[in-house]
């Protein structure tokens, strides 16, 4: 048995958690710019984690375990997601045993235990934004998973591993399934991810805060976990989007030699999805929730074109 | 350019075909639907000149050109200049059930798909896979017709309609000989003449261009 | 001679457009369907010494089936010009018209006769289709003539529906031309009528089964066969009834004439008999709905627009039924049903410029009041109905005839449908062509050629069938097996 495909699990592991937070700031910090104001900075991310750990946790008296339990499994679930998705070298041994439906099914347990918690001190914000962001989950999966299996159709695999492989290696360079499917990708990534035109991350006004309004509750180590999940969420989806659509520059299974060039290459291409994130956040307004069927409908008619244009044109 | 990468831009623009096809089934704004038909054509002018190219159809080159001029230019330009002039391009229109009728049309085009599976086996053509496309562009348009009620956006159904029939003329047989392409784009031609004539005749007798006013003509019982 | 028979009226278009709303407008529009008509009969002539025939570098041809529809329109356009000078005439007393619209309205009847004549005799498949088009939009403006609220709604839905309608015939074309171009190879050659009925064998069944499905429902929709029909009661009642009276007599017979064409080239490539399972399918169901509708009308000319669809249903399910006898009894009932239907339409246009409306309630007294509109609407509704001794009988006692010895099971059907819309005619035009004068009823005098000359062919044609027509019918029922 080979050690190095496991010295790479760890590192991916503590890329992710060291990474996501400054991908968080580049994002923010971008959005300043763009808005005129000035950043706080890459770091802030760094240091509001590190002053809510420092902070005594506040409990409502009737929270039940589900709301002390959450933080953590939000945390692990998000932990071992960043195990299974190819951002350094597909050669991952948690990979031969999980495909991208797990990691679907490990963003809906986050999010169900999310939602739980929500209303489990039952005030009425946490139940509002659980609603919501249930009605949310409830068109963004199918769709979700309709652009996953437009990948799998065209790559023979669930697996993201070889996903990642067979795309690599294809011949084919227009390809209008994987187009359409990145497009919806990206639309229910920010859908899933609580940006902006579906959900706003800076906002607490009680109207239209989705996630925030189910985390309201939440206080010191606790709310330091949430928020870190968050970002590693951000994190994820955009490797997961970058493993699915644009996999240049991820080593291939064996070349150990190349991982610290693709983890250049991965840097470079996070630092674009970011910007990329910003422009459509600053050109784009919130929608009202009513209109999200359509952005989420939207969606799946264009994965589910995709996959049609899989078997009508390739 | 070889013979594959000149067919996987087919398949694209096919594919964008479609999107633009759907698009306009969503679209709820006057002059973006106009875009989006503009688009359209776009497409495919570029992808009949394409097919031209690898086939070497040189009488393709003279229907891209006129699909360019006409879908394009021309038909967009009327269509924009009327609707101007009529004082209907902030009228939104109001679209009963969007992800239905999405829905639907994803069903049209695997309809389309299963009832073009015979034909595509028969052929020998480049561009045999788009042929179902084609004929799903043809049926979204129906679908457009049927599900709006304001005269303009039925009327770029309709066109949309006559988009996905040339479509499907280049895919299934490298275009229709020339004659009949000339005589259908005057054809075209003249039905745009008629449309713009009758918005007029709608707007001034109905005040309004929905065509849902019109419902004096049922059958009485 | 076939060059000149559609040079004509595409001549006569422009000089009409030039000439506008002169006083002697009338009159040239009259010439030019005479001289279209003395053109369609010198081409009969010639067809009758010679046989068929290939023109203009085999873009055209003419042969048993289409000769005698050709003579038939360019007949039924001249006796319409002729009943229109009069009746335009009191329409522009009554201030319906201006002088604009009589100037469109004089072009378009000769370009909607030169598409019609078109769509005849053309060979390529492809140009007949863009030939119905171009009649179908020649005829839309002519219907909302008279820009009243329901006829522009009565265009507007024509003119969509038609539109995509004739759409998914084009789609059966290209599908057709698929088929033809790996027999024939590509370019012209291949859609012309000739070069595929000969080779129609080697065609691609799957491929020309899907084709008819799409052309069926295509031209279907231009023969106003149920359930496509919704533009035709419509267009039909609001335009201005010489209009009517082309498109119910003529107009139908064309699309119904492609839609034969189309389908003898299916039969070719199929061996079976799925094309004519299709047609009798609609055909019946148009008879027993526009039997059952007609019961429902207050509206004068919409009642006979459903007729028509009934008509319609009776010919189209004849061709589909197919065999000798059928097809015999259907390439007569296409002739005579434009006759008499035709003549109909001009007495009912005179009838509702008497009482100036449509509402069959308020017509009155035709007998007393007209003589000739009384007892030209009496004797056409007669002959439509199917009572001997006019042509209409003969057609279809021929049909049904057939249909008891090949599909015996539908016969109570379509005896059923002729019982209905027998009942449902008689019993309204009593009512009207009977009684007094009412008060409001003005005089008039009223074009009594067409409608004699009609009436009168419809009744020769039921006692005696001509010679040549006989000749004609047999080559084609030969042509269409």
């Amino acid at each position: 048995m080979k050690t190095y495909p496991f010295i790479i699990e760890l590192l991916q592991i503590a890329i992710l958690l060291g990474v996501s937070p400054a991908l968080t700031g580049w994002v923010r910090m971008m959005k300043c710019w763009t808005q005129g104001r000035t950043s706080p900075g890459l770091l802030q991310p760094y240091r509001d984690i590190m002053k809510l750990f420092s902070k005594d946790v506040v409990l409502a008296d009737n929270a039940s375990w589900i709301f002390r339990f959450t933080p953590y499994l939000v945390f692990g679930t998000a932990v071992l997601a960043g195990g299974v998705i190819p951002m350094l070298s597909i050669d991952l041994p948690i990979a031969s045993t999980a495909d991208v439906i797990v990691i679907v099914a490990l963003f809906a347990i986050a999010r169900f235990f999310t939602a739980l918690a929500g209303m489990d001190i039952g005030t009425a914000f946490g139940g509002m934004g659980s609603s919501r962001e249930m009605t949310i989950a409830s068109l963004a999966e199918p769709a979700m998973l309709m652009a996953i299996f437009t990948v799998s159709l065209a790559s023979k695999s669930t697996s993201l591993s070889q996903m990642v492989h067979v795309i690599y290696s294809g011949h084919s360079l227009f390809r209008p399934s994987l187009a359409f499917a990145m497009i919806a990708f990206v639309l229910i990534a920010l859908a899933e991810t609580g940006r902006i035109p579906v959900d706003n991350p800076a906002t607490h006004l009680e109207l239209t805060m989705i996630h925030e309004a189910m985390i309201l509750e939440y206080s010191g180590r606790h709310l330091a976990l949430i928020e870190w999940a968050g970002m590693m969420k951000l994190f994820l989806f955009a490797s997961l989007g970058i493993a699915t659509f644009a996999p240049w520059g991820i080593a291939s299974a064996g070349d150990i030699g190349f991982v610290p060039a693709s983890f250049l290459i991965m840097m470079l291409k996070l630092g674009a999805a970011g910007a990329g994130l910003v422009l459509i956040e600053t050109g784009l307004a919130k929608m009202r929730i009513f209109r999200l069927t359509e952005f989420l409908g939207s969606a799946f008619l264009l994965a589910t074109l995709g996959m049609l244009s899989f078997f009508i044109l390739e | 350019m070889n013979i594959n990468i000149a067919s996987q831009i087919n398949s694209f623009l096919a594919a964008l075909v479609l999107l633009t096809a759907f698009g306009m089934l969503v679209q709820r704004r006057m002059y973006g639907l106009v875009h989006l038909f503009a688009w359209q054509g776009l497409f495919l002018s570029l992808n009949t000149a394409i097919v031209g190219f690898v086939a070497d159809r040189h009488h393709l080159y003279i229907s891209s050109v006129l699909t360019l001029t006409l879908k394009v230019i021309l038909l967009p330009y009327i269509l924009h200049v009327l609707i101007q002039r009529l004082k209907v391009h902030k009228e939104v229109e109001t679209v009963v059930n969007i992800p239905m009728t999405m829905l639907i049309g994803i069903a049209l085009v695997i309809f389309s798909y299963h009832l073009m599976a015979p034909v595509r086996e028969l052929s020998t053509l480049v561009t045999r896979s788009t042929l179902a496309v084609a004929l799903a562009t043809v049926m979204i348009g129906l679908l457009m017709m049927i599900t709006r009620k304001h005269a303009v956006t039925q009327i770029i159904g309709f066109l949309a309609m006559e988009n996905g029939l040339f479509f499907a003329a280049t895919s299934a047989t490298y275009g229709m000989p020339l004659v009949v392409e000339l005589g259908v784009a005057l054809d075209i031609l003249i039905a745009a003449f008629i449309f713009g004539i009758f918005f007029f005749h709608i707007h001034t007798t109905f005040d309004s261009l929905d065509v849902e006013k019109m419902a004096r003509l049922k059958e009485e019982d | 001679m076939l060059l000149v028979l559609l040079l004509v009226p595409l001549v006569a278009s422009v000089i009409l457009a030039f000439v506008g709303d002169r006083k002697f407008a009338p009159e040239i529009n009259i010439m030019g369907s005479a001289a279209t008509f003395a053109a369609g009969a010198g081409l009969a002539v010639q067809v009758y010494m010679e046989g068929p025939m290939l023109a203009g570098g085999k873009f055209f041809f003419v042969d048993a089936f289409n000769v005698y529809l050709s003579v038939l329109t360019s007949f039924v356009s001249m006796t319409t010009a002729v009943f229109s000078r009069r009746y335009m005439r009191k329409e522009r007393e009554h201030g319906r018209v201006g002088h604009i619209r009589m100037r469109f309205y004089h072009a378009m009847f000769q370009l909607f006769i030169f598409a019609m004549l078109l769509c005849l005799l053309t060979n390529n498949v492809g140009v007949l289709w863009i030939a119905m088009e171009l009649a179908t939009l020649s005829t839309v403006l002519l219907v909302s003539l008279y820009r009243t609220p329901t006829a522009i709604e009565a265009a507007w839905k024509y003119f969509i529906l038609c539109g995509v309608g004739i759409a998914q015939a084009l789609f059966g074309t290209v599908l057709l031309y698929f088929a033809a171009e790996k027999v024939l190879g590509e370019g012209g050659e291949a859609l012309l009528w000739t070069n595929l009925s000969r080779i129609s064998p080697e065609l691609e069944p799957t491929v020309l089964s899907l084709a008819f499905v799409f052309l069926m429902v295509g031209y279907g929709t231009k023969v106003g066969l149920v359930p496509l029909h919704n533009w035709l009661p419509d267009a039909h009642s609001e335009g201005p009834t010489p209009i009517s009276a082309v498109l119910s007599g003529l107009l139908l017979n064309i699309a119904l004439y492609a839609l034969v064409r189309c389908k003898v080239l299916v039969d070719g490539a199929t061996g079976t008999h799925h094309a004519g399972n299709i047609m009798m399918g609609f055909g019946l169901l148009s008879i027993l709905v526009a039997a059952f509708s007609l019961l429902r009308q207050k509206d004068i000319k919409r009642m006979f627009s459903y007729s028509s669809i009934e008509h319609m249903g009776i010919a189209t399910f004849a061709f589909g039924l197919g065999g000798p006898v059928a097809t015999f009894g259907a390439l007569l009932h296409m002739l005579v049903h434009s006759l008499a239907k035709s003549s109909i339409f001009f007495t009912v246009g005179h009838a509702s410029q008497m009482h100036r409306t449509q509402e069959m309630d308020r017509i009155r007294g035709l007998f007393r009041g007209n003589p000739l509109v009384g007892w030209g609407l009496m004797l056409g509704v007669m002959a439509i109905v199917g009572m001997p001794p006019f042509g209409i009988f003969t057609s279809e006692f021929l049909i049904l005839t057939a249909t008891m010895k090949d599909a015996p099971l539908l016969t109570p059907f379509l005896l059923l449908g002729l019982a209905v819309a027998f009942a449902a005619l008689f019993r309204r035009v009593q009512s009207m062509v009977a009684g007094d004068v009412p008060s409001y009823q003005k005089p008039m005098k009223a074009a009594h050629v067409p409608v004699l000359l009609h009436m009168a062919l419809v009744l020769v044609l039921g006692i005696y069938m001509p010679d040549f027509l006989n000749k004609w019918f047999h080559t084609a029922v030969e042509l269409l097996k």
